[in-house]
């Protein structure tokens, strides 16, 4: 079945070939069908919203069969797992014995694996740093069969090369990750209201020292002196201890978004009308709760399939950091932009990342300030104004997020990864991506 | 709650086994042919929460076996809640048709291997007067039809006598439960090209598995949309069946 091997934005929206890596793996070359001269590429849940989780001149090849626990030792929360483990089957396993993911991103339905080539980043950026943080070792499979246990001890450089490696180095095939304790399955959030630009940058600074979580959902229907304005949540785990911590969160509850519907159903419209009515939802302007982690990580996950709504043309996100420094003018600038662009975005998020260092070659988080959005894909205007946005990212010394990414220029990744030739070198020659050869097949 | 599972590598079963150990901390006994499968197997469950796991590795073609493995089975758990025997192979329909010994060795794995299971097992839970023997059988068992009649055969069998070991049994409090699942996207049908909306997860099996053994049914289709697909397949008249290449 083709569309089990797409990828989440679907744009570029072509089919692609794959297979199912087998249990015990022995010989990648044979189990792909491959010859010498050709690429694999190890695929996850397909998550990555653009052509990085995708290889049209080989085939991709899927982790769903490596989905076994390994061991837990519930005392000191190491975990080890097979490489397709996802991050929704560790929480229902670990969450009721009180522990949980260290890093997590907006949705639980990656795999492990693809979280470390990803090197992917959450809520609390600035205290936890991103999930190649938490990796305590992992095995490598090479295309020659060449096995490689990596940690920060042993193997390094292919540690280094893997975390954020977007799986270019070869298959992981286990994972040994260090979780952290947690005595709730809640969380404790306080959901601010705030009106400017320049009061999210207050209250990002101000919340760093006592919340473990924040991050920014803005109105980008907003302009002038209300430019930036939006819901600023920050959180950290409710300390009330429970006895046994329950996980419900069943799949049987979640709605799903049946169809692909052939036109976008975000437009200009309904992007305006949601972001007016999201933003006044809350009359108060702070208001503390304790919800659930489930709503609280995972809102989207709410609804399966999402990525449907955007019809059968696919969206593109765009999500960028910009270096501290800069932040302040350079996001201001950006969403100027979208606002007089007329290209509203039905998502936008804004999170200040910390100072921790990420372990990768070429990991996306670094300090600073991300921005991320959607845009459905509305042909060579769509793709003429995220130029336009890469251009102020570019000025301000920023970089654009592979896993997120389909169209950046080899300029723009090549100017914001200077290390990337590193990990070209490393490089499993029977591994490549779409991505990959768009971004470094000509040194700029 | 105490588990038998013969055939446990095979994603259904695995999937069944993942549900029980997270839900009950069950204790397992896992029989198979994989000695590597099933031991990342057990130390999924255990991850999982099951208690204790152990596990067989044995041929599941040889019928001398059966008796050692069930008394070992026995001896490990005690009281058996469940048996679910899962094994089994989709074969080759077209090899079938053409070699006498392929359609004898299918008709064997799949169907003969499990009623001597069955008949072993029956024994036993006569004895003991509870718990529930599942049998996973497949909708290809309802109606014979020219892509796969050998594979068909061999589920119908078991089928059929399971309708009547259910009688027997439902007079000690004895739950047989014969499973029916249709498309599953699994390593048996890994060659097999998935599109449309009638192909299922192991893991939707699996929770049908447990809903169907807690509500004590006799048979059940899986997902619940083949009940209404196979009640209308096996009425299509000859004539038109005949034209169908089904």
């Amino acid at each position: 079945m083709m569309s089990q091997f797409s990828s989440w934005g679907k744009y570029p929206n072509q089919s692609q070939q794959g297979r199912v890596l087998p249990q015990r793996t022995s010989c990648l070359k044979k189990i792909a069908r491959l010859s010498d001269d050709n690429t694999m590429l190890p695929y996850g849940l397909g998550r990555s919203y653009g052509d990085s989780c995708q290889n049209h001149q080989g085939i991709v090849v899927g982790s769903s069969q490596l989905n076994s626990f390994i061991h837990f030792d519930d005392q000191s929360g190491i975990l080890r797992c097979e490489a397709g483990v996802s991050l929704a089957d560790i929480i229902q396993m670990a969450l009721p014995q009180g522990w949980f993911l260290p890093v997590t991103p907006g949705t639980k339905y990656v795999t492990i694996a693809g979280a470390i080539a990803n090197d992917v980043h959450g809520k609390n950026h600035h205290t936890a740093g991103s999930f190649g943080n938490h990796v305590l070792q992992f095995e490598l499979l090479r295309s020659d069969g060449t096995r490689l246990v990596c940690s920060e001890k042993e193997n390094i450089e292919w540690f280094t090369a893997t975390v954020g490696g977007l799986g270019l180095t070869g298959f992981i095939t286990w994972v040994e990750i260090q979780l952290k304790p947690v005595k709730s399955a809640n969380i404790d959030t306080e959901n601010i209201k705030y009106n400017n630009l320049s009061e999210f940058f207050s209250l990002s600074e101000d919340s760093v020292e006592n919340y473990e979580y924040t991050v920014a959902w803005l109105d980008c229907s907003a302009k002038g002196g209300a430019l930036g304005r939006g819901h600023f949540t920050r959180g950290n785990h409710s300390g009330s201890n429970t006895d046994h911590i329950s996980v419900s969160g069943s799949e049987k509850n979640k709605l799903s978004f049946p169809l692909t519907p052939p036109v976008s159903l975000i437009n200009n419209l309904s992007v305006r009308a949601f972001n007016e009515l999201y933003f006044h939802r809350q009359q108060v302007q702070s208001k503390k709760t304790c919800i659930n982690f489930d709503p609280f990580f995972y809102p989207l996950d709410g609804i399966l399939n999402w990525n449907r709504l955007y019809g059968k043309k696919g969206f593109l996100q765009h999500q960028c950091i910009i270096p501290k420094a800069n932040a302040k003018h350079a996001i201001k600038e950006l969403l100027q932009l979208i606002s007089v662009s007329g290209m509203g975005s039905f998502l936008v998020v804004l999170k200040m990342m910390g100072a921790v260092p990420s372990k990768g070659l070429i990991s996306f988080p670094t300090e600073g300030v991300t921005l991320a959005m959607d845009f459905p894909f509305q042909g060579q205007k769509t793709l003429d104004f995220l130029n336009q946005l890469d251009q102020i990212v570019s000025g301000a010394g920023g970089r654009l997020y592979a896993a997120k990414d389909a169209r950046m220029s080899a300029e723009l990744f090549q100017q914001a990864y200077p290390r990337w030739g590193e990990l070209e070198q490393l490089r499993d020659p029977n591994i490549n991506s779409d991505f990959w050869r768009r971004v470094t097949s000509e040194p700029c | 709650m105490n588990i038998l599972i013969i055939g446990a590598t095979s994603a259904i079963a695995t999937a069944t086994a993942r549900l029980y150990a997270q839900k009950t901390q069950a204790n397992f006994f896992l029989v198979g042919r994989d000695a590597q499968r099933l031991e990342a197997l057990a130390d999924d469950l255990k991850v999982r929460g099951a208690k204790n796991v152990d596990i067989e590795v044995t041929d599941l073609a040889d019928n001398a076996a059966y008796p050692v493995w069930i008394e070992k089975a026995f001896n490990a758990l005690g009281n058996i809640d469940i048996s679910l025997i899962a094994h089994g192979i989709l074969g080759n329909q077209s090899e079938c048709e053409k070699d006498v010994a392929k359609m004898q060795a299918m008709m064997h794995i799949n169907g003969f291997s499990a009623l001597a299971m069955l008949t072993e097992l029956a024994n036993r839970y006569e004895k003991q007067g509870s718990g529930t023997i599942a049998f996973i059988s497949s909708v290809a068992g309802d109606r014979g039809r020219s892509s796969n009649y050998v594979y068909g055969a061999s589920k119908a069998v078991v089928t059929s006598f399971l309708q009547g070991l259910r009688v027997r049994m439902a007079k000690l409090g004895v739950q047989v439960l014969t499973i029916k699942p249709g498309f599953v996207d699994t390593p048996m049908t890994a060659d097999i090209e998935k599109s449309g909306p009638l192909w299922a997860k192991p893991e939707d099996i699996a929770q049908g598995i447990e809903n169907a053994i807690n509500k004590g049914k006799h048979e059940v289709y899986l997902p619940f949309f083949w009940r209404y697909i196979m009640a209308i397949i096996i009425h299509i008249p000859h004539f038109v069946f005949n034209k169908l290449s089904l």
